[in-house]
């Protein structure tokens, strides 16, 4: 087994055993922490391995959320049938806005993502009558289940957020050792040669695009039946931000980067808002004092001060 | 007897604004041998080859490669049909392995012996020891040899190079041909190229493009002789 697996299983490990250790407050946090990673590795497909920088991810994550509990609540589906259409919904969904965005490059692919996310916050809101717009509404507790596993409590919720998160990670390490990984990277690092090299940009982009918005779909799924609630701001600019930081803080194109980062962010707003209500100038500050010291964030720092085996 | 034409161009045409960068070109590329492009510089020769692979897109003319109509397929869909290009700018994945670089051009069309022909590839071009080193912190010279493993990697029926000898030391330029006289005639050879003496040494056929027209087409000692090419080119 090569070390780098061996890392990316004790991660795993670790987590697993961090439930019989944290008081339950923390218990509850790094299970958000465990799905908002799912969302966040995908971030990373596109943006720190493809090199796209999608400033839209929440339309993807809110496609998730809002296909499973939607499918709950209105369309009467069983539990398990929602999540799974959670996930297509996130990929399906990329997948259309995908073949237009991708159209554009740079700037402009921002701009288009941005206002394809922004047009699905409006349609949320304007379909009020299902989605309660910002309100939002709940998922009933009865429906939080698949057999006598209720994910409404603590310990299954848990299992069940490290279950996703193993599986995407695990999945995450084998796509970016695989020959599909690498004509990825290829688009990020030189597109030019990539087409001169037989491959269809496009073609390639749209792939990373759509693995992404599977992520995002799954986390967005996983995020409603975990945790009961399905808001319009979970698809607000925020969330396309929010992937956003965790991954620079943890290192873009790193497997676990977007972990670290997501962890890292999630408890330096948790501690500051103790402090402050101006949490956010923390986080600024945090990302401020990255950018200067870390731009390629810290497992990005890591690999490039020797440890360059860190997939 | 004829020989076996891999490539041959009609009319092309590529105009950038009043600049007539190729003009109206007719060319026929034999299989098997290799061909060298030369002429001033902004003589077109790029842009030519560009047209070639697809990079320009045609303004008029057509492009007939291996008896199919190329003229509008996408450079991605030429690579395929077998037309490899290497840059006159050294373009490889700096941030990638010299591996890597190699295993990009490899990987789609052998996934299963891709860690042998990767080797192959790089022991070719003599860079097997460097597999693991970052492919943008190798010396320049290696850069270009890195390049044309790639090109090689792609297995490609027509290999167009862009200056490939540019920067390299005599040592290396004497490496470089007897590689490319390796490749032939399983291999077909579109050589730009500034160093008259890999072109006289290396070229079965030479073209002279000179204001994106051809000046004179013929075996290196016609080309020698010929009086046009002297004024234009040579120097008189």
């Amino acid at each position: 087994m090569s070390r780098a697996l061996a890392l990316h299983l004790a991660v795993i490990a670790a987590l697993f055993a961090a439930q019989f250790l944290v008081p339950p407050y923390h218990h509850t946090n790094l299970a958000r922490i465990m799905v908002l990673s799912v969302f966040a590795m995908g971030y990373n497909i596109a943006f720190g391995y493809t090199g796209l920088l999608s400033l839209g991810h929440a339309l993807f994550f809110g496609a998730g959320l809002y296909a499973t509990g939607l499918g709950i609540e209105q369309f009467g589906l069983t539990t398990a049938v929602a999540l799974l259409a959670g996930l297509l919904a996130g990929g399906i969904v990329a997948a259309a806005s995908g073949v237009l965005a991708l159209r554009t490059g740079g700037v402009s692919f921002m701009i288009v993502t941005l206002m394809f996310a922004q047009a699905g916050y409006l349609t949320i809101l304007y379909f009020g009558a299902y989605t309660r717009g910002d309100e939002g509404f709940v998922i009933a507790r009865a429906a939080r289940a698949i057999g006598p596993v209720d994910f409404s409590a603590d310990t299954p919720r848990y299992l069940a957020a490290l279950a996703l998160f193993s599986v995407a990670l695990l999945v995450n390490f084998a796509l970016v050792r695989s020959a599909t990984g690498r004509s990825m990277i290829a688009m990020r690092e030189n597109e030019d040669r990539s087409l001169m090299l037989g491959y269809n940009p496009f073609r390639v982009k749209l792939l990373a695009l759509v693995i992404s918005g599977l992520y995002a779909g799954a986390a967005g799924a996983a995020y409603g039946v975990l945790f009961g609630y399905v808001g319009a701001s979970f698809a607000g600019i925020q969330y396309s931000i929010l992937p956003l930081l965790y991954v620079l803080m943890g290192g873009a194109g790193t497997v676990l980067g977007p972990f670290l980062g997501a962890l890292l962010m999630f408890y330096l707003i948790d501690i500051s808002s103790g402090y402050t209500t101006a949490h956010l100038a923390v986080v600024g500050g945090a990302l401020l004092v990255l950018v200067l010291f870390a731009p390629k964030g810290i497992l990005g720092a890591i690999r490039e001060r020797g440890a360059r085996w860190l997939p | 007897m004829a020989a076996l034409t891999l490539l041959s161009a009609r009319a092309l045409t590529r105009h950038f604004g009043g600049l007539k960068a190729v003009s109206n070109v007719d060319f026929d590329l034999q299989a098997g041998k290799v061909h060298a492009l030369i002429g001033p510089n902004g003589a077109g020769k790029t842009t030519f080859v560009s047209l070639l692979c697809g990079r320009v897109p045609v303004q008029s003319g057509s492009i007939v490669f291996d008896g199919r109509d190329i003229t509008h397929l996408a450079a991605n869909v030429r690579v395929d049909l077998g037309i490899a290009y290497t840059f006159q700018i050294t373009s490889i994945y700096a941030g990638l392995s010299t591996f890597d670089n190699v295993a990009l051009a490899v990987q789609r069309q052998h996934r299963d012996t891709l860690q042998t022909e990767v080797m192959a590839a790089l022991t070719r071009v003599g860079l097997q020891d460097r597999a693991d080193q970052m492919a943008g912190t190798l010396a320049y010279g290696h850069q270009r040899l890195l390049e044309i493993a790639m090109g090689l990697a792609l297995s490609p029926k027509l290999l167009i190079l862009d200056e490939p000898t540019q920067g390299l030391a005599n040592a290396e330029i004497a490496h470089f041909k007897t590689l490319i006289r390796g490749v032939t005639p399983a291999t077909t050879v579109l050589l730009i190229e500034h160093n008259m003496d890999v072109v006289m040494d290396l070229a079965d056929q030479i073209t002279v493009l000179n204001f994106g027209q051809i000046l004179a087409t013929g075996t290196p000692a016609q080309i020698r002789a010929n009086a046009a090419v002297q004024t234009a080119y040579l120097g008189g």
